[in-house]
């Protein structure tokens, strides 16, 4: 049996990064007596699968993981006994069976929806709504992209879905996420910044991704 | 969201932010305004290393367990974050509620090994409490250390309001009562220091005076406060089946150096080696009912979701019912897919058998710690260990599909000669040799690996060497490298490896292992030029230790190489361990005669712990 299982990150959680929250619901799962499927092997692994991985310091309503079982049981008790073991700042948000034939929620994250406000003293002196639209209304939207070894200028605009910005000074993002192509919500608001001609600290947006869209 | 003390764009600056936030599966949450003691507890090294140590997890329960105390924890900042909290005057803070420690009644430290004494003052530093106890103020918390440091305590002796020798299961309960009562009754710190006292496991430095010979070797260690003990006893827990222990184990967010269970099965060592610290003061060997460990291993898995239990002992194969219990394990963690893993386990038939269940032969590798080349220091150092058990031992594993060995020694031994250093290399050679006589060509899986590690000895409080001298960094390296070389002349050195550690390190846990009060100032100039994590060799500075040496008088030639007179009073004599001077000394001269002492179980060599009353001293006696 295969399922698979929405969760929140909240607040301080935001600190523990991708391979830790792995690891943390690998605990939880096994104090739940969740009836997990394990690899074959000597040094056998549960059977788990994590859509994409969140970055440190970005909070979530929408992360996916998905869960193959060896027995059967059922979405709703699974919900609850993962529940009981999450701390205040976890939450299960949902969780639904997959066809057995079910490909991995990774190779599937097509795009994500990402809500982005401003830490105290970092908002710009700006009208939100007015200038978000018009950095979206421009033809292209060039930044530098800093591999390894070369920086090289691309356009983002193609991998940004949606952007808006609501009167409570927050934005809304839809961009590009996946294997396929991967878009960084911080490099768009660091281009935004560029764009008013303000400097941009990293640490000017606390960002929430709020769900994840998969090609199904 | 959850009060933090450090800002988000702190938080994202550092590594491993995760260090600082709290909220650990299994964490313990009170009010602090509904307590009466605010206690915090600390491990001076880097939170992935404090958080893998056992003895601060059963403290931490056994506060928690009573509702009018909060225990909380703190670990060291690492030095990212320690150069931010000094830039912005930041003070250090628990990790459960985000409070400043300056706030708290108690601040407890655990001293696990010599090099993290720089990191005490750190912590007191960035905590904002002044280094020297005896600057402290009625706002300031009371400062205790603790653990197996301890036994030599003088070095930290102005850094310290009080030391509990120990077992710390027994007597903090009274220690908080007696703070609670003195409180209340309107006392002051020095009140309360007085009260404490009085318990036969506290030790407080001010109550003591000492003087010395002109030789600079001590005169006089006498209480100067009335009502003051000249002795202070250590503490044990007799009964450890009936006793604190943690059912539910914090268990953190990012890995931790231990991140599994750990089953304390026993305390105490029957062995008796003569370098060994932890198997005196341990003394004598308790072992924990099965019943006990069954129970709070199922306890532990379930409450933590580990997926990796070990056993935790200073010799696991001496605990009487070991096949029960790991029959036990096998049975009950291999339905629920937990690894066993068996450290400290001496290579026999039967360890080979349970390793063969419990681990992957491939991936696994055979240690034996003979920790001297030759059978003449072996007695020395009174090391059972004979160069026929471990060929048999070896021979056995290359049977059972093992082929890597590793080997540990120590170099700078009492009475060491050439020939037990190059023996160092022909032991090693004779495993190697071993695996190709033994296992057929067509039976191999490669080339057999034999790996020699060699740390240099170093004598510690309360062991038969304790009056042994120790050697310059320039010899440590020369003898290194005589053994590396003779390495190098062996038929089969392509399997053979040989590594070593640094010697300036040595020389330095040397100094503060057996150091006296003068030497907390030489801490103190370490710290105040920048030395902490010294226990980490990409920050240990050997240069500003010996700039610090230099300036506050304290020489090599005084505290490692020479050989300390019988009659001489040392720092720690003060320490009652049970364990007598008389039978140490009797230890010190059988190992200048090669003469080996035998184990607990074999004959009693009268060391003086029959005074608890328990333990393997009065086995089958009831």
């Amino acid at each position: 049996m295969k399922v698979r299982i929405k969760f929140a990150k909240r607040g301080s959680m935001k600190f523990v990064g991708h391979l830790d929250i792995m690891r943390y619901f690998q605990k939880a799962i096994r104090r739940a007596d969740i009836d997990v499927a394990y690899s074959e092997g000597f040094s056998p692994h549960q059977l788990l699968s994590f859509a994409s991985p969140l970055g440190v310091g970005i909070e979530s309503e929408g992360e996916l993981f998905d869960m193959t079982l060896a027995g059967r049981q059922e979405p709703a008790w699974i919900k609850d006994a993962l529940n009981a073991q999450m701390n205040p700042e976890m939450e299960i948000l949902e969780v639904w069976e997959l066809p057995e034939d079910a490909k991995k929620s990774m190779s599937l994250v097509s795009a994500a929806d990402y809500r982005i406000g401003f830490r105290d003293g970092y908002a710009p002196d700006v009208d939100l709504a007015e200038t978000i639209a018009a950095f979206y209304a421009q033809p292209e939207i060039k930044v530098i992209k800093k591999t390894k070894s070369s920086e090289k200028e691309v356009d983002i605009k193609p991998m940004i879905y949606a952007l808006s910005a609501d009167a409570d000074h927050k934005i809304y993002l839809k961009a590009a996420a996946g294997s396929v192509e991967n878009l960084k919500p911080e490099l768009v608001m660091e281009a935004y910044f560029t764009f008013l001609g303000i400097p941009f600290s990293p640490f000017a947006c606390c960002i929430t991704r709020l769900q994840l869209y998969l090609d199904e | 969201m959850r009060k933090l003390a450090l800002s988000d764009e702190i938080l994202l600056t550092i590594e491993k932010p995760a260090r600082y936030i709290g909220n650990e599966v299994n964490m313990i949450v009170k009010d602090p305004k509904q307590v009466d003691i605010r206690f915090v507890m600390c491990f001076p090294d880097v939170y992935e290393i404090g958080m893998s140590h056992l003895g601060i997890q059963i403290l931490y329960d056994m506060y928690n367990s009573r509702e009018d105390i909060y225990c909380e924890r703190v670990y060291s900042p690492w030095t990212d974050l320690d150069r931010i909290m000094r830039e912005q005057n930041i003070p250090l803070f628990a990790i459960e509620s985000q409070d400043p420690i300056k706030e708290f009644d108690f601040l407890g430290i655990t001293l696990q090994y010599e090099m993290c004494y720089t990191n005490v003052l750190q912590i007191l530093d960035l905590s904002q409490i002044p280094l020297l106890a005896k600057d402290r103020t009625e706002d300031d918390p009371i400062v205790i250390g603790g653990g197996p440091c301890t036994y030599n305590p003088e070095p930290l002796a102005d850094f310290f309001d009080l030391f509990y020798i120990g077992e710390g299961e027994i007597s903090n309960m009274e220690l908080m009562d007696l703070y609670k009562a003195n409180k209340a009754a309107g006392g002051s710190r020095l009140d309360f220091l007085k009260a404490a006292a009085k318990l036969s496991c506290i030790y407080v430095p001010r109550f003591y005076d000492v003087t010395y010979h002109a030789d600079g070797t001590i005169a006089s260690f006498e209480p100067n406060t009335e009502g003051v003990s000249p002795t202070v006893k250590k503490d044990v827990v007799m009964d450890v089946s009936h006793t604190y222990y943690p059912k539910k184990p914090l268990v953190p967010f990012i890995q931790a150096t231990q991140d599994r269970v750990v089953l304390e099965i026993q305390r105490g060592c029957i062995r008796g080696c003569r370098f060994c610290q932890a198997g005196q003061v341990y003394k004598p060997v308790r072992e924990r009912s099965l019943e006990f460990l069954k129970e709070a291993a199922v306890s532990m898995l379930d409450s933590t979701g580990h997926d990796e239990i070990s056993l935790s002992s200073l010799s696991s194969s001496d605990y009487s019912k070991l096949p029960e219990l790991i029959d036990f394990l096998i049975d009950h963690c291999g339905s629920k897919r937990v690894n066993i893993s068996l450290p400290s386990l001496r290579i026999d038939a039967f360890s080979l058998d349970v390793m063969k269940k419990v681990q992957d032969v491939k991936k696994s590798s055979l240690t034996f710690a003979p920790e001297a080349g030759s059978q003449r220091l072996r007695n020395v150092i009174n090391k059972g260990l004979t160069e026929e058990s471990i060929l048999n031992g070896a021979a056995m594993a290359f049977h059972g599909g093992w082929n890597r060995v590793k080997l540990y020694f120590m170099l700078g031994l009492p009475t060491e000669t050439p020939e037990d250093e190059e023996g160092i290399a022909l032991l090693a050679e004779k495993i190697a040799m071993l695996y190709y006589d033994e296992i057929p060509k067509e039976q191999r899986q490669g080339k057999v690996q034999v790996t020699a590690s060699a740390s240099f000895f170093i004598p510690k409080p309360f062991t038969a060497l304790q009056w042994a001298p120790m050697y310059t960094c320039e010899e440590y390296d020369r003898r290194a490298h005589f053994v590396n070389d003779k390495f190098k002349e062996q038929l089969n050195k392509k399997s053979l490896k040989f590594q070593w550690h640094n010697a300036d390190v040595s020389v330095l846990e040397g100094i503060l292992a057996r150091g006296d009060r003068r030497v907390g100032a030489t801490i103190l100039s370490a710290y105040r030029k920048g030395c902490i994590y010294d226990a980490w060799s990409e920050s240990f500075c050997y240069d500003k230790w010996q700039e610090a040496m230099a300036e506050t008088g304290v020489n090599e030639e005084f505290y490692n190489l020479r050989t300390r007179d019988l009659d001489e009073i040392f720092p720690w004599d003060f320490i009652d361990t049970g364990v007598t001077k008389e039978y140490l000394k009797r230890e010190w001269k059988r190992a200048l005669e090669e003469k080996v002492t035998p184990n607990c179980r074999q004959a009693c060599a009268n060391c003086g712990v029959k005074v608890f009353g328990g333990g393997v001293c009065f086995e089958g006696q009831n």
